[in-house]
C-alpha cells in the first residue's frame, strides 16, 4: 500500500477547471517532482491534498484512510507537512517560536498547563524549545532565532518555511517552490538541505520547482502539469526528452 | 560614523541626552529598592501629608498627585510641586539609590536560595503595601485604586481578543454585565436579607469567603455568554465578530432592562463589602498572572499564528477554531470577573453601566496602552483611569482632551503605547548589577 495515494482528483474554481483527474502514489522515502508552468494548478494541488481546499471530485488516500473532508490542522498532524510558495510566516512571531508553533498538535499540557504554568508545561516547553534549536541547526539559522520574519532575508525565510514544517514531524513533506527567489549559491544550499533532511528523517517528498537543474538533480520521477492536467510522468531523462514536455514547457526553459 | 548620524538628529539626541543623565544613578536600582522607596514615601504622607500641605499653602494631602487640584486652583501650582518632590520624587529617589547595592545582593542571594515565585510574591507584598498605605489617607484614593485594578482585568483580557487574537470585539461590556448580575445574584441570593430574595439561605458570615465562588459563577456565566457569540463568529471567517459582539452587548442591556427580578432599570443594589483593595489586588494578580502564562504559552502563541496567517496555522497543525473559541471564552470568563468584582466595590450595578460607554472605554484603554501586550494593557488601563480621574475637575472639557491624546496616540504609534512586548515578571525584579539593566531590558520585545 502506497503512503499517499491520490485518485482522480478534479478540482473547480467556480467554472475553472484548475486541476482534471489527477493521479499520484508516493511511497516512503520517495521523492517526486511537480513541473509546470505558471497557472497550471500545482499549487492547487498542494492545497488540495493538505485539505486547504476541498476537491470537487477524487479520493485522497493517506495511509489508506480517505482524508477527503478533514481540516488542514488535522491532515498536518497526520503527517502531511508543507511550505508556502508565497511564504506565509507569521509577522509578529519570531523564527523560533514559528518551530515551536509547529508541534501544537504534539502538546499535552493541556489549558491547565497554559494557565498556571505548571511543570509539565515548561518541562513540555523546554522540550520543543530543543527540538526547534535542532531544526534550525539543522536549516542552517540557529543564530536568526530570535528574530522577527519581517527583518530577515528571502533566503532565510525560505529556510524557517522549511524547519517549521519540519516541526510537524511530517511523513511526506511538500515543498512548494522552495528555491523560488533564490540566488545560485542559496539554491545549491537548498538543495543540500533538502537531501539531509530526506536522509535524516526518511521523509517522502513532493516538489514544485521551476528551476530544472534542481528538479532534474533531486527527484527519482516528474509529473508535468499544464492547465491541470499531467501531460508527462517518467523520470528526469524522460521528461527532459519528450517530445510534449519541450513543447508545452520546457522548450522555453532550455533554449535560456 | 556614529558622530555623523548623531549630528543628523541633534535635537532627540539632546532629548535623549538629557534622559540619560537623569536616568544614570539609577540604572542599577532594582525593582525592590523603587517598591521600598515607595513604600517609605506613602507611609511620609501618611503621617504627616496633611501636616506638611497644609504648612506650604495647600488645603490637605493632594488626592491625586495634586493635578485635580491644580485645575482647580492654579495658584496652587508651586505648593503642589513642593508637595509632590518632598513627599514623592524626593523620598523615592534617594531610598531607591540608597538601598539598591543591598538589594541588588538580597535578590540575587534570595533567586539563589528560594524558588522564583516567592521572591516575586514577596514583591507583590511590598507592591501591596505600598497600595495599601497609599490608600490608607483616603477613600476616594481607596475607590480610584479598585477601580483602577477592576479596569487591569478587563483591558488584559480584552487584549487577548484585539490584540493577541486579532478581532475586534465589542462584547466585554456583555460579558461584565453577565459577570456582574452573576456575582450579585449569589452574594444576595445566599447570604443577604434582601428585598427581592428573601432571607439569607446561608449564614451570611461565610460570605466573604465564598465571594470567590460568586464571582467565578459570574464569570462562567460570561463564559456562557461568548459561546452564544463565538459559535456564529468563528464558524467562517470574515468580520462577523465585531457586529455580533455588539449586538450581543445590546441584548445583554436590554434582557437587563427587562428582567424585574433583578431590578429591570433600576439595578441592582445591596452587595456586600467583600471587594475590599486584598480582594481586588489579589483577583488582578490572579488574572494577569494567568492570562500573561497563557499567551506565553505556544498553546496561547497560537492565537498570533491565527492573526497574522491563519491558513498556514492551520498547515502547522494548530486547530485555529479551537484556538480561538477557547480565547475567546477565556476573555469572556475575565471580564465577567471585572464585572462582579465592579458589582462588589460599587456595591450597586444597573444595565446602564454595560453600554457603549463602557465599551467605549475598554477599548480605550486597550488602543491606547497598545495591542498583543500584557503590560501594555496595565499601563494603558493605569493611565487611562488616572487620567480620567485627574481631569474630572476640567468637567465637559475632559471629553475632548482624553480623545485628543487617543487620537495622537494613534497617528504615532498606531499599535499603541506597549504594543507587542512580552511582560516577564522575572527580568523586571532580578538584579540590575550592570548600567545597562534599564527598564526596557525588562520587557522585552517579543
Ligand atoms: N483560490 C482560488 N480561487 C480562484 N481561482 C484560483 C484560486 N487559486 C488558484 N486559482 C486559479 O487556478 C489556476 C491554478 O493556480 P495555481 O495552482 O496557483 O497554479 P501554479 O501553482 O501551477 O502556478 C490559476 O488559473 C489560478 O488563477
Ligand atoms: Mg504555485
Amino acid at each position: 500500500m502506497p503512503l499517499l495515494e491520490v485518485k482522480n482528483v478534479t478540482h473547480y474554481f467556480g467554472g475553472l477547471r484548475a486541476v482534471h483527474n489527477y493521479n499520484l502514489t508516493l511511497e516512503p522515502g520517495q521523492i517526486r517532482g511537480l513541473i509546470g508552468p505558471n497557472g497550471a494548478g500545482k499549487t492547487t494541488i498542494f492545497n488540495l491534498i493538505t485539505g486547504i481546499y476541498r476537491p470537487s471530485e477524487g479520493e485522497i488516500l493517506f495511509n489508506g484512510q480517505n482524508i477527503v473532508g478533514l481540516q488542514p490542522y488535522q491532515i498536518a498532524a497526520m503527517g502531511l507537512g508543507r511550505t508556502f510558495q508565497n511564504l506565509q510566516l507569521w509577522r509578529h512571531v519570531n523564527v523560533l517560536d514559528h518551530v515551536k508553533m509547529a508541534r501544537y498538535s504534539k502538546i499535552t499540557y493541556g489549558l491547565v498547563g497554559a494557565f498556571f504554568g505548571t511543570r509539565k508545561r515548561y518541562r513540555e516547553e523546554a522540550e520543543i524549545e530543543e527540538l526547534a534549536y535542532h531544526l534550525l541547526e539543522l536549516v542552517g539559522i540557529r543564530r536568526y532565532a530570535d528574530q522577527l520574519v519581517t527583518n530577515l532575508p528571502y533566503g532565510i525565510l525560505r529556510r524557517v518555511e522549511m524547519a517549521r514544517a519540519l516541526a510537524t514531524e511530517p511523513k511526506v513533506l511538500f515543498l512548494d517552490e522552495p528555491t523560488a527567489g533564490m540566488n545560485p549559491e542559496e539554491l545549491v544550499q537548498m538543495m543540500e538541505i533538502i537531501r539531509q533532511v530526506h536522509q535524516e528523517f526518511n521523509l517522502a517528498i513532493f516538489l514544485i520547482e521551476h528551476r530544472m537543474k534542481f528538479v532534474m538533480e533531486l527527484c527519482e520521477t516528474i509529473q508535468t502539469l499544464v492547465f491541470g492536467e499531467v501531460i508527462a510522468e517518467g523520470t528526469p531523462e524522460q521528461i527532459q526528452n519528450d517530445p510534449r514536455v519541450i513543447e508545452a514547457y520546457l522548450g522555453k526553459e532550455l533554449v535560456e | 560614523m556614529a558622530v555623523a548620524v548623531q549630528d543628523l538628529t541633534p535635537e532627540k539626541s539632546a532629548l535623549r541626552r538629557l534622559w540619560e543623565r537623569v536616568q544614570g544613578p539609577f540604572l542599577h536600582v532594582p525593582m525592590l529598592s523603587w517598591l521600598v522607596g515607595a513604600l517609605v514615601a506613602v507611609l511620609i504622607e501618611l503621617s504627616v501629608g496633611n501636616n506638611l500641605a497644609r504648612l506650604i499653602g495647600l488645603p490637605k494631602a493632594p488626592v491625586l498627585f495634586g493635578v485635580s487640584l491644580i485645575l482647580k486652583e492654579p495658584v496652587l501650582v508651586p505648593a503642589a510641586i513642593v508637595y509632590i518632590v518632598l513627599v514623592y520624587l524626593a523620598p523615592v529617589a534617594l531610598v531607591a539609590r540608597g538601598t539598591a547595592g543591598w538589594a541588588n545582593r538580597t535578590v540575587a542571594k534570595l533567586l539563589d536560595t528560594i524558588p522564583a515565585w516567592v521572591v516575586i510574591l514577596i514583591h507583590l507584598l511590598l507592591l501591596y503595601a505600598v497600595l495599601h498605605f497609599w490608600a490608607e489617607v483616603n477613600t476616594y484614593r481607596l475607590l480610584v485604586l479598585r477601580l483602577t485594578m477592576i479596569a487591569i482585568v478587563l483591558t488584559v483580557s480584552l487584549n487577548v481578543v484585539n490584540g493577541y487574537m486579532g478581532e475586534f470585539s465589542c462584547s466585554h461590556p456583555g460579558f461584565m454585565a453577565l459577570g456582574a448580575y452573576g456575582a450579585s445574584v449569589f452574594s444576595l441570593l445566599f447570604f443577604v436579607d434582601d428585598r427581592i430574595f428573601g432571607a439569607p439561605i446561608l449564614p451570611p458570615a461565610l460570605g466573604p469567603f465564598l465571594f470567590p465562588l460568586g464571582l467565578i459563577a459570574g464569570g462562567l456565566l460570561a463564559s456562557v455568554g461568548a459561546l452564544f457569540v463565538a459559535i456564529p463568529s468563528f464558524r467562517t471567517r470574515g468580520d462577523y465578530l465585531a457586529i455580533i459582539s455588539l449586538a450581543f452587548t445590546f441584548i445583554i442591556k436590554s434582557v437587563i432592562e427587562n428582567l424585574e427580578v433583578v431590578g429591570g432599570p433600576r439595578g441592582l443594589g445591596g452587595q456586600p463589602d467583600w471587594a475590599t483593595l486584598p480582594v481586588v489586588f489579589a483577583w488582578t494578580v490572579l488574572a494577569v498572572w494567568i492570562i500573561n502564562n497563557f499567551v506565553r504559552s505556544t498553546l496561547g502563541r497560537a492565537l498570533n499564528a491565527v492573526r497574522d496567517d491563519e491558513t498556514a496555522a492551520s498547515a502547522m497543525t494548530v486547530n485555529t477554531r479551537r484556538t480561538k473559541m477557547t480565547a475567546f471564552l477565556f476573555a469572556a470568563f475575565w471580564a465577567g470577573i471585572g464585572g462582579g468584582l465592579l458589582a462588589h466595590v460599587l456595591k450597586y450595578v444597573n444595565p446602564g453601566s454595560f453600554g457603549l460607554q463602557a465599551l467605549a472605554e475598554v477599548l480605550a484603554m486597550v488602543y491606547f496602552g497598545g495591542l498583543n501586550s500584557v503590560v501594555g494593557s496595565m499601563v494603558g488601563a493605569v493611565g487611562f483611569n488616572l487620567l480620567s480621574e485627574a481631569l474630572r475637575p476640567l468637567e465637559i472639557f475632559k471629553w475632548i482632551i482624553i480623545p485628543v491624546l487617543l487620537i495622537l496616540v494613534m497617528i504615532f504609534r498606531p499599535t499603541g503605547l506597549i504594543a507587542f512586548r512580552e511582560f516577564d515578571v522575572l527580568k523586571i525584579i532580578r538584579p540590575k548589577h550592570t548600567a545597562e539593566g534599564d527598564t526596557d531590558h525588562a520587557l522585552t520585545g517579543s
